[in-house]
């Protein structure tokens, strides 16, 4: 039976909690708070993630998850990108948890109680390219020598673990010969530098200079590394893409309430059809991206070992609708729109570094044209 | 009582059967397009005898109205069986047995505004192809203000006399009924005085004339209405009237929701002529392996088909929604979408078809001139336009001015 693209009751309980939470705990005045204290997120609000079993949303119970799905983990995405709430969760909830499904309990455990965070440090260039890892990790024995370096790796600086794609055969550019390890962040001979992003999120450069691994933090097959975190880029893609519909739908939200309120030449703006069909059109690229999105955590949630068509459409649907709506935000709130003072420009900059993460438009346009059969 | 099992296998089962026995194999490999539809009605020409009989077959057990009531001529399946339905015939590649404005529009609007009598008298002909309706709503000079209608009919005792023309009544000179508004109140406020009037396309004083499109074809017509009798009431005493009189607004507004969800619904199905079926990409993979070398062509492309999917999707998505509810006013949206979506689509099928898609009757087919239809999808309806003014009024609630 496939599951409706309409939220369950459960999921509009879990939408309704959510949304109540963070109003209260994490409104974006908060996050400009962390922004000026120079804070990546609130360890305190992680924290009351935890304790609501926002964590374990995709751990069996055995682990101390309530294993509610990728759906759930959408609908939890969304509501945090309507108020900005910065937090490890896409990298540590949804993707190490995913990557580390078939680990021992005690190993998720420490994901479902808040204690672990985990980076995923996939990426080496500009543009999101798994296959084009180049680092490298070289066997004497039973170990492994990790050497080379990863960019753009999201809570890197912030994690107490890392999920890191290395190369153990092969060239630049296939997709065999790649192993994921699981490895300590404090690990010996691994250097970690923060690099401020727009966002204001926790972004880190890591170093591996000859950073030792044993068989033991393999995950999955030694060669086997994109099997073992291709569903797991796939579950980050479905939730960074719900993340970006509730960016979207929080600009949104801020300017139809600034359209029905700012007068300009004695008229309410929100009057001029100039604005009203943008407005109207915005809304109507909102809704197929939500379409979209729903789709995605369905997929993931019913067979995720073929959803890349599902998350590519919602991550390059997500991604455009993001861009359209922060820019109409700006414009239309005009020149206050550009100020730092006002919230916009933090949609703005988050919409942008999400567009990136995990693949940009281009690169699921492309996924999507090889899964069509062009 | 429904022909077919309540049982979803067996019903599965029973469909699938019916329609690989009762559908002839010539129809099901029969490119679609506008000439292979059936449209029934007393003056239809059938394109051959298996439509004929096609159509016959699938209306002895309903299936020319899956959902309607049996009593009415229709099947009685529920949403979930119809869906199946809808499943086998396109696994078998069977084509619709019947196409019309009444099936469309003038059922659905009995259906929720007619008395029992209406139905029993004007659905069974709908569903048997016996008689073709056509809308009459659009007037000449109003555009997209539908409630300004200008065409009147006047009181007189026993009988109404309706004067005045209708534009874009499509088929109009095929059809042999209209179902119209007409001003029953003219000193009512705009949307008051108007009434949804079944009228006979053979009294005398109705005429048509076909209007030729860009397309080349005549899918529109002006009708003329010049001192036409339209009795109150027929033979059994049933009005010829549909709702209330001087409420003819609130059925008229029904329709125009159900017409938006289903113009709206060819955003993810469209070019069913041309692609026959097939995805983009089987298409595409058909031409000239170097079109998809052009890096911009490739890019609108893969842009479209995302659009497309997540189209797909977003319907079946409302579809739920209604069934939960309603969608109100953001039907709107699924109309502006995927007209405008229609749109892109054909253009991009032009460019991809270069010099060969320009050409009237080509190696493509009707891919040209079903182009140019689609230019007609973000104005009829209700233009484009209009319903950015519906979401901003009605689901945005911005202010007027």
């Amino acid at each position: 039976m496939v599951a409706s693209l309409v939220p369950t009751e459960d999921e509009v309980m879990l939408r309704d909690a959510a949304r109540g939470f963070l109003q209260e705990s994490s409104p974006v005045s908060a996050f400009r708070a962390n922004r000026d204290a120079g804070r990546a997120y609130d360890p305190g609000l992680w924290k009351e993630m935890a304790q609501m079993g926002w964590t374990g949303v995709l751990l069996p119970e055995g682990a101390g998850g309530s294993e509610m799905g990728h759906r759930a983990a959408g609908i939890l995405s969304e509501e945090m990108g309507e108020v900005l709430a910065a937090s490890p969760f896409i990298s540590t909830a949804v993707m190490a948890a995913t990557a580390l499904k078939g680990a021992a309990n005690d190993r998720l455990a420490g994901i479902a109680d808040g204690s672990a965070i985990y980076a995923l440090a996939v990426d080496e260039g500009s543009k999101h390219a798994p296959e084009r890892t180049g680092l490298r990790a070289e066997k004497s024995g039973n170990a492994f020598k990790l050497t080379g370096r990863k960019v753009f790796v999201a809570d890197g600086t912030s994690a107490s673990r890392v999920l890191v794609l290395a190369r153990t055969g092969g060239t630049v550019g296939e997709a065999q010969g790649l192993t994921l390890f699981d490895i300590d962040a404090d690990r010996a001979r691994l250097t970690r530098t923060a690099k401020r992003t727009v966002d204001e999120r926790d972004h880190a450069q890591l170093d591996f200079d000859g950073v030792e691994a044993t068989g033991d933090d393999v995950v999955g097959e030694v060669d086997g590394g994109i099997a073992a975190i291709a569903t797991a880029l796939n579950a980050g893609r479905a939730a960074l893409s719900a993340e970006l519909l509730g960016v979207s739908a929080g600009a949104f939200g801020m300017t139809t309430a600034y359209l029905k309120e700012r007068k300009q030449f004695g008229r309410i703006i929100g009057t001029f059809q100039a604005l009203q069909h943008r407005a109207a059109h915005l809304f109507a690229e909102i809704e197929i991206t939500a379409s979209a999105i729903a789709n995605a955590g369905r997929m993931m949630d019913e067979d995720p070992e073929n959803a890349d068509l599902a998350t590519s459409i919602a991550k390059a649907r997500a991604t455009k609708t993001a861009k359209l709506a922060v820019s109409e935000g700006v414009q239309m709130h005009g020149g206050i729109g550009m100020t730092d003072e006002f919230d916009m420009g933090f949609f703005m900059k988050r919409a942008r570094v999400g567009a990136e993460w995990l693949g940009d438009y281009g690169y699921h346009a492309n996924r999507v044209a090889k899964a069509r059969g062009f | 009582m429904s022909s077919f099992s309540d049982d979803p296998d067996q019903f599965r089962s029973e469909v699938a059967t019916f329609i690989a026995e009762k559908c002839p194999q010539k129809l099901k490999v029969m490119p679609a397009n506008e000439r292979s539809i059936c449209w029934g009605g007393k003056r239809f020409k059938f394109s051959c005898d298996e439509q004929r009989i096609w159509m016959e077959n699938a209306a002895s057990v309903g299936l020319t109205a899956p959902r309607w009531p049996v009593e009415y001529g229709g099947a009685g399946l529920n949403r979930t069986q119809e869906k199946v339905f809808r499943e086998e015939m396109a696994k078998a590649r069977a084509p619709s047995p019947l196409e019309s404005f009444g099936l469309w529009m003038l059922g659905p609007a009995l259906l929720a505004f007619g008395t029992h009598e209406q139905k029993l008298k004007y659905l069974p002909d709908i569903t048997n192809g016996r008689v073709r309706w056509c809308q009459g709503y659009s007037e000449p000079g109003a555009g997209s203000d539908l409630a300004s209608v200008q065409t009147r009919a006047d009181d007189k005792g026993d009988h109404w006399v309706v004067n005045g023309s209708k534009i874009w009544t499509s088929y109009a000179n095929h059809a042999d009924w209209i179902f119209a508004l007409v001003r029953t109140d003219r000193d009512a406020p705009k949307h008051k005085g108007i009434s949804f009037m079944l009228i006979d396309m053979e009294a005398d004083g109705v005429s048509t004339k076909p209007i030729k499109l860009i397309s080349g074809a005549s899918p529109f017509c002006e009708t003329f209405f010049d001192d036409v009798v339209v009795p109150k009431t027929d033979e059994q005493g049933n009005s010829r009237i549909v709702g209330e009189l001087n409420r003819g607004w609130d059925v008229a507004k029904h329709l125009l929701t159900h017409e938006r969800e289903m113009i709206g619904g060819g955003g993810s199905g469209g070019a069913a002529g041309i692609l026959g079926g097939r995805s983009l990409g089987a298409f595409i993979g058909s031409l000239d392996e170097t079109i998809m070398q052009d890096a911009v062509i490739r890019s609108e492309t893969m842009e479209l088909e995302i659009d497309t999917l997540a189209m797909g999707m977003t319907l079946e998505r409302y579809k739920d929604m209604a069934k939960q509810g309603g969608v109100g006013h953001a039907s709107a949206m699924l109309k502006y979408s995927g007209t405008e979506l229609n749109k892109r689509r054909y253009e991009i099928l032009m460019s991809i078809t270069g010099s060969e898609g320009v050409e009237w009757d080509g190696e493509h087919g009707t891919l040209a001139p079903e182009w140019l239809r689609t230019k007609a999808n973000s104005i009829e309806g209700g233009t484009s336009e209009v319903m950015l003014d519906i979401l901003s009024k009605r689901v945005l609630e911005l202010p007027s001015s």
